[in-house]
């Protein structure tokens, strides 16, 4: 097998077995990215020579024994949201085209205390704000398994380059369904944890009480052992939580028996694609045969908890979007006059269609006259998604529901019309919406081949719940062994 | 829910964006499509229910007030569009 096909915990076994060396890891995965990447353009910006001199120093100090880390020289690919100190951080926009972030993200602080590798910035849709990354404003990425359809999105770039063996595995961030929908459409895992469970501390904010970041692996026990690493309480993201360490590795132990499952009824109708839906069927028969107790309920929100993500992540969005001014850093115009000229044209010439779209829906259901009819309703709508949810985890330890209504659709057809690409976020938002924790792990593909994603969603903190029932599923079914991308064009 | 041209230059005014004429329309479908989609939450059972602002319960989160120095300027410096003497420079504000 391929270097570059290998998981990160079948990677760390031969370093630690002395079959692999790092240098030769990170050597494979640049190799790989100059072969590949002009097919998938999963990057903005690549570091490979940097990585290379990293993963050399990184080796001699674990042969001199002065590294202990178990992942110490282990590759990785970051969301270009995620703020890396010395790095441009570009958001996909022209509006942070050549910035370069003067400090590090706490997620970026807790990897490098692992030692990790980064093999650079990924691609995404501009500011988080879509669900192909075809409104990313500097690169256009394709999906592996198909080379004329979209990877997903916002973290679409993270997802394609796990699934395309360009990185081991990547971080991604996660508003609406950025990383399970893309994880669902390139066919590899995207676990979006708890609300408060990781910082966001250096994550550029699109709407603050949804975001999360969390990360893309090729399986479960990737995405356990990442999660491992990225957890814990900071004093600089004052929603992160205090909480005792959990060993998310140690959850995984592949038995669902007495596990109780919900489906909920109403997240199976008329808009979800036929054939995700016999896949998901297939999945919950595999869960009866593991000995988990399946059962359907209804959970009539999820069009409630759309109209609702859409107004508050904008109405979030009109107000974190206001500091790209034009002064201190991001685009300035060059043709100005006074300082509210360089504000309007800096904004309006540097941020693409949809982030001006979202901008000015969130102004207008934040504007006098419309506050209590959108916003203040969409709270309460909020409230009443949480308590939907909380009711159902009073009976369930797990919700089983598709990712997407659709596998991976072909490029360019939902870039034109914002509604019906909202849409495609039915069965993720209300995750988000409620702070739930949902993985997105793939159970099959359709009849043209493409991955079909089921997801898992747990209660608040419960991610070794959710972890260990993806798993279960994993260990007995085998997609990666059965199923990979096949770049046809 | 029809939005007039008035109104969404209001909007774009407000947040300091500034929309060309050839494109005025086509935000306005934009909008009016998504707010009338968006429109179902009046439609939703909540009555009596309180606001959620956030969905964890954390509360008025408290930390010492101490100064801690950002010592590279000149990494913060460096992405201003334009500078002068170590300090942003803006257009003339005060007449």
């Amino acid at each position: 097998m391929e270097i570059t096909e290998l998981t990160v915990h079948e990677l760390q076994e031969k370093i630690k077995n002395k079959e692999l060396t790092i240098s030769e890891v990170t050597k494979a995965y640049v190799d790989r990215i100059n072969e590949k990447e002009k097919d998938v353009n999963c990057f903005i910006t690549t570091l490979t020579d940097e990585a290379l001199e990293k993963a050399k120093e990184i080796e001699d100090k674990v042969n001199k024994g002065e590294i202990k880390s178990e992942l110490a020289g282990i590759p990785i690919g970051i969301k270009d949201n995620i703020c890396v100190k010395g790095v441009r951080t570009t958001c996909a926009s022209k509006m942070l085209e050549n910035f370069i972030s003067p400090y590090d993200a706490t997620v970026m602080e807790r990897l490098d205390d692992e030692n990790l590798v980064n093999l650079g910035k990924l691609n995404m849709d501009e500011f988080a704000m879509g669900s192909s990354t075809e409104y990313s404003a500097l690169a256009k990425t394709r999906n592996p398994w198909d080379l004329n359809k979209v990877p997903g999105g916002s973290s679409g770039g993270s997802a394609a380059a796990v699934a395309a063996n360009l990185v081991p595995w990547a971080l991604g961030s996660d508003t609406g369904g950025s990383i399970r929908q893309p994880a669902a459409f390139c066919g590899v895992v995207g676990l979006k944890p708890t609300y408060g469970l990781v910082s966001r501390y250096g994550l550029v904010a699109f709407a603050s009480s949804l975001d999360q970041i969390g990360p893309i692996t090729k399986d479960v026990k990737d995405s356990a052992m990442l999660l491992n690493i990225l957890v814990g309480h900071d004093e600089k993201d004052t929603t992160s939580f205090d909480m005792p360490k959990v060993d998310y590795v140690a959850s995984l132990k592949n038995d669902v028996k007495g596990l109780k499952i919900g489906i909920p009824k109403e997240f199976y109708g008329e808009g979800i694609n036929s054939e995700v839906k016999e896949c998901l069927q297939k999945a919950i028969e595999k869960y009866k045969e593991l000995g988990a107790e399946v059962e359907e309920f209804s959970l009539d929100i999820a069009e409630y908890a759309l109209a609702t993500y859409y107004i508050i992540a904008c109405a979030e969005a009109s107000s974190n979007l206001g500091r790209f001014d034009g002064i201190r850093y991001g685009y300035r115009t060059k043709d100005y006059e006074s300082l509210e000229d360089i504000y309007k044209k800096s904004r309006s010439e540097a941020f693409g269609d949809e982030v001006k779209r979202r901008i000015i829906l969130g102004t207008y259901v934040l504007s006098s006259g419309y506050y209590d009819a959108y916003y203040k309703k969409a709270q309460k709508v909020r409230t009443l998604v949480k308590k939907e949810f909380d009711k159902a985890f009073e009976k369930y330890d797990i919700i089983l529901t598709p990712t997407s209504p659709t596998v991976a659709f072909d490029v360019g057809i939902k870039s034109n019309n914002p509604l019906e690409m909202y849409l495609a976020d039915i069965c993720t938002v209300s995750v988000n919406v409620a702070g739930l924790p949902g993985i997105s792990i793939p159970c099959g593909v359709d009849s043209n081949g493409m991955p079909i994603g089921m997801q898992l969603i747990g209660n608040r903190f419960s991610e070794s719940t959710v972890l260990n029932t993806a798993y279960t599923y994993e260990q007995a079914t085998k997609f990666r062994e059965n199923f990979k991308p096949t770049f046809k064009k | 829910m029809q939005i007039s041209k008035e109104e969404i230059l209001h909007i774009a005014d407000l947040a300091d964006l500034n929309i060309k004429d050839e494109e005025i329309d086509k935000y306005i479908l934009n909008l009016q499509d998504i707010l009338n989609f968006a429109n179902i939450v009046n439609n939703a059972p909540v009555d009596g229910m309180p606001e959620t602002i956030g969905t964890n319960d954390n509360y008025n989160v408290f930390r010492k007030d101490e100064v801690v120095d950002f010592e590279d300027k000149e990494a913060l410096l460096q992405n201003a569009p334009e500078k002068e003497r170590g300090m942003f420079k803006i257009p003339k504000v005060i007449g």
